[in-house]
């Protein structure tokens, strides 16, 4: 899932200080299930917001809604029979649902509530890390389903380095080594022989480096 | 000055803080009449948003009150209502209101005395605190209003 996090209170009051109305909207996808901008969180941040505004001896009017995806524009059609009660829309989906959101309604302005993190997993209840980083080039069947971009801090593609110690990163001591993660993972399937085999210098051109990225599938586009 | 009488939402427990307040009563112990008491099934069943809910329409100090550790009734809902009461203070600090209005206490169903106790001592701390400013703030606006 895109994981995130609230945005401090204060941040939040300084990109809506000008309005009076928001239209607060939440999503049902990734951001619910990393506790961050479903339903739940929507509800939270109103009360909060008009709680600080109260104090300041504003009256903030706050209507919530909270999209099924906030990323595709069948859902966020839903807005068009609240957005002209609202001065701008505060968005607690990922980034990419607030660029959604600012796409179909160009006269609003659209603030986002969340700081997207990354691509991750839960490790447990109220625990998230980062497990991809959509290089566009999977190398997971070769490294025993764990991630060496994503999860070496060095993004080694033949790890691990100087740094690994008993199984951890130097730059934290909570942080596994991906390439100690790897080769017991390879052990364990019997493929010590992969490890061997060295990886060639990977081409950033299917990540971010060949610019901003695009799917199109033919049978689908209309 | 008119003398401050804070209001104070108590969210307690059925089977251990509601039954020590009811012990309480039967103990013919007094406790202020500022504690508005809400039963619930359980202090896990307590959400952030009805703490939040509570401070916005007006309570001035709010307390969770659970079963002693390790004698929930439902395993562990104590522990998860602590947790979440940290996290409402932090917001609360956050936005102004200030953390220490809001409390997590535990306590069995014998302990009506404590109850008693820990009811007083609150409404003393958040008497001391004055008025919620959301509260506050809304009071000047309607005295501004009226002139």
């Amino acid at each position: 899932m895109i994981t995130a996090e609230r945005k401090p209170i204060e941040e939040i009051m300084e990109l809506i200080r000008p309005f009076n109305r928001i239209l607060l909207v939440g999503c049902n996808e990734c951001v619910t299930v990393c506790a961050a901008g479903g339903r739940k969180e929507v509800g939270l941040l109103s009360s909060a917001l008009q709680m600080a505004c109260m104090k300041e001896g504003k009256v903030l009017d706050v209507k919530e809604m909270t999209l099924e995806r906030q990323c595709d524009p069948e859902y966020v059609e839903e807005l068009v029979s609240a957005i002209n009660q609202a001065d701008a829309v505060l968005s607690m989906a990922c980034g990419c649902g607030v660029q959604e959101v600012a796409r179909r309604f160009k006269e609003k302005p659209v603030f986002p509530a969340v700081n997207t993190k990354f691509m991750g997993a839960s490790e447990r209840q109220g625990v998230w890390a980062e497990r991809c980083q959509g290089c566009g080039d999977c190398v997971l069947g070769l490294t025993g389903g764990i991630c060496p971009i994503a999860r070496c801090s060095k993004r080694l593609l033949n790890g691990p380095c100087g740094g690994s110690t008993r199984g951890k990163c130097e730059i934290n001591p909570e942080v596994d080594c991906a390439w100690q993660l790897i080769w017991d993972r390879l052990k364990a399937l019997g493929l010590e022989k992969r490890y061997e085999d060295i990886m060639p210098a990977k081409d950033w051109r299917t990540s971010r480096d060949g610019g901003p990225r695009r799917i199109i599938r033919e049978d689908l586009a209309s | 000055m008119k003398s401050f009488e804070p209001v104070i939402v108590a969210f307690c427990c059925h089977y251990c803080a509601y039954t020590a307040a009811d012990m309480a009563g039967s103990m013919r112990r007094c406790y202020p009449p500022n504690v508005h008491i809400l039963r619930v099934p359980c202090s896990g069943k307590v959400d952030a948003i009805h703490i939040m809910k509570a401070f916005q329409k007006g309570a001035d100090g709010v307390y969770v009150a659970g079963c002693l550790e390790g004698d929930c009734h439902f395993k562990d809902g104590n522990l998860k209502a602590a947790r979440r009461v940290a996290y409402v203070k932090k917001l609360l600090d956050e936005i102004g209101i200030g953390g220490e209005r809001l409390e997590m206490m535990t306590m069995s169903a014998g302990m009506g005395e404590r109850f008693a106790v820990t009811a007083s001592e609150f409404t003393e701390k958040i008497r001391s605190l004055g008025p919620n400013p959301v509260k506050g703030a809304a009071q000047t606006r309607q005295k501004a209003a009226a002139g």
